[in-house]
């Protein structure tokens, strides 16, 4: 055990805490650090020039976020309900994308959408004449690419609720008269909201803090958190910034993980309630 | 689940046709021009494997391919070792505290931006040569972390009383591990070992920022993301097929050996 602990600690956990000490000093007149205690660059990180980074990352997380839900949920109930046997089959077909590299994943998309890709290939052959459409680099690709690297999670986690639902429970709430949109709406989606939450989470706080995707399908457009601390470190050269913007990130991802979990300990209360119900 | 309607019936199978359509048509859009004599995207011109020819020629990508192997095994074998060692560790105590539980879920969910700047700073202020053997460092931090949870998954369901049979019939700590212990977890450990190489083989971020200047220290992923910065090429294509095949291939049988942990 000792010796996998004092991995973790010497290059986790002492790094990180460096970069958190790093953020309360001063940026040096070369680039360097000068090691004067500051606040300034918190402030800076939420003066209106960042503050809009990190609302617009927020806003295209979020967005992500949101598609990635609907389609997840949608992609797990169906599988859910498909055949008992097939079930293992689609839900290992629905997350073996995941474990292939991200950044091929990512680079599909440019080839998709780039201006003589396939998509304006379709609408050539489809019979459109104009000018290919600007698809590539814009917020929209970088939305997709964070739905399409981060689908698969969410379909395992609003999965594995869904399929361990009693399907009593929907069946008497059938019989007592609701219809079907009701009975899935207060019955199954209550049950299955900590499998929504931990995909949500999951999609959320990746997105937020990504970097390759805003990188290469947003074409540096669009900035987001990430690309900020990656600027300040490589390009801009001051690291006691970037040490505070990524100590923000943390901050957000630490309260989403605890929005997650107070969630979840509501919906397992529900649970052992609606199972009692059932049983009684 | 409750019983359906046929129409309800067919929205759901089309909703899971449209699902697997969007996860695997870019994919396999990549592969096929992978294959394309042309290369490009407008015209299918033949079948060919000039691209894979091509980059068998290019000294750049093997370089990176070979260190992508170097990090990969060496960081897989650390991992694979002291993963295991503290999945057993753990789980023979049974009591641990919530700090520990955090310390070993850390690696799994911190950005990756974070720990590569965090690992950056570190390396940079003990004035540490970055290489290599400073990307094999960082990797075994995330490494580690995926094989002990793996690990325990197998180990939750172990019968700790087998263990104290074999050391009351007398055999030896090493001996009980070797003959009684390991030959239980095994298949999660290799389950493990194959899931973190997978990952060290396509981690980009924390590579790029911990390995130091110059070209020496390039991975694959590295160079792949300079090739499409760069632009679409139909070496890219032919690239990325070849890794994902590797990866693939090696999470289908980390999922054989081990049933299910993965994705937990």
């Amino acid at each position: 055990m000792a010796p996998a602990l004092a991995w973790l600690t010497a290059l986790m956990v002492v790094p990180c805490a460096l970069v958190l000490a790093l953020a309360f000093f001063r940026r040096g007149i070369y680039g360097g650090i000068d090691y004067t205690f500051t606040l300034e660059n918190f402030r800076l990180a939420v003066d209106p020039l960042y503050a809009g980074i990190f609302l617009n990352s927020a806003r295209i997380a979020g967005t992500a976020t949101l598609i990635a839900v609907i389609i997840g949920y949608a992609a797990a109930y169906a599988i859910a309900a498909a055949p008992r046997r097939w079930q293992p089959v689609f839900l290992f077909f629905a997350v073996l994308p995941f474990w292939s590299n991200y950044l091929i994943r990512t680079y599909a998309w440019i080839v998709l959408l780039n201006r003589e890709g396939l998509v304006t290939q379709l609408l050539r052959w489809l019979g459109y004449t104009g000018e290919p459409p600007s698809m590539l680099y814009t917020e929209g690709a970088v939305i997709a690419g964070l739905v399409y690297n981060y689908l698969p999670f969410v379909i395992l986690a609003c999965y594995a609720p869904l399929s361990r639902l009693n399907p009593e429970l929907a069946e008497a709430s059938r019989d007592l008269g609701a219809s079907a949109l009701t009975t899935f709406r207060r019955v199954v989606l209550p049950l299955t909201v900590p499998g929504i939450a931990a995909g949500a989470v999951f999609v959320f706080v990746l997105s937020i803090g990504n970097f390759v995707t805003p990188a290469l399908l947003g074409g540096g457009r669009f900035q987001m958190i990430g690309n900020l601390v990656y600027d300040q470190f490589l390009t801009a050269n001051d690291w006691p910034f970037g040490a505070a913007l990524a100590m923000a990130l943390i901050a957000i991802m630490l309260l989403v993980l605890m929005a997650q979990a107070m969630l979840a300990d509501r919906a397992a209360g529900r649970a052992t309630e609606a199972s009692g119900d059932a049983d009684g | 689940m409750a019983e359906r309607s046929s129409g309800t019936r067919r929205m759901l199978r089309l909703v899971l046709v449209l699902v697997f359509a969007f996860l695997y048509i870019p994919i396999a859009v990549l592969v096929a021009l992978s294959f394309n004599a042309g290369g490009l995207p407008t015209a299918w011109s033949g079948f060919s494997l000039k691209w894979y020819a091509s980059l068998a020629g290019n000294a750049a990508i093997l370089s990176a391919a070979l260190n992508t192997l170097i990090v990969a095994v060496i960081s897989t074998a650390i991992a694979t070792l002291l993963g295991t060692l503290l999945a057993i560790g753990i789980e023979m105590r049974r009591r641990y505290g919530k700090g520990l539980e955090a310390l070993i879920f850390a690696p799994m969910i911190i950005p990756d931006i974070v720990l590569a700047i965090a690992l950056l700073s570190f390396f940079s202020m003990l004035d540490v040569t970055m290489g290599l053997h400073t990307i094999i460092l960082a990797h075994v931090v995330f490494n580690l972390a995926f094989v002990c949870s793996v690990v325990r998954a197998r180990l939750k369901s172990f019968d700790w009383s087998i263990v104290e049979a074999s050391a009351d019939l007398g055999a030896s700590a090493p001996a009980t591990f070797r003959r009684v212990t390991l030959p239980v977890i095994l298949p999660a450990v290799i389950a493990g070992a194959l899931l973190a190489f997978t990952l060290s083989v396509d981690e980009f971020i924390i590579a790029f920022f911990t390995a130091g200047a110059g070209r020496a220290s390039t991975t694959l992923p590295m160079q792949i993301y300079a090739m499409i910065r760069f632009g679409i090429t139909p070496e890219i294509n032919a690239l990325a097929t070849i890794v994902m095949a590797v990866s693939i291939t090696a999470l289908t049988l980390s999922q054989r050996l081990n049933r299910g942990v993965i994705g937990q």
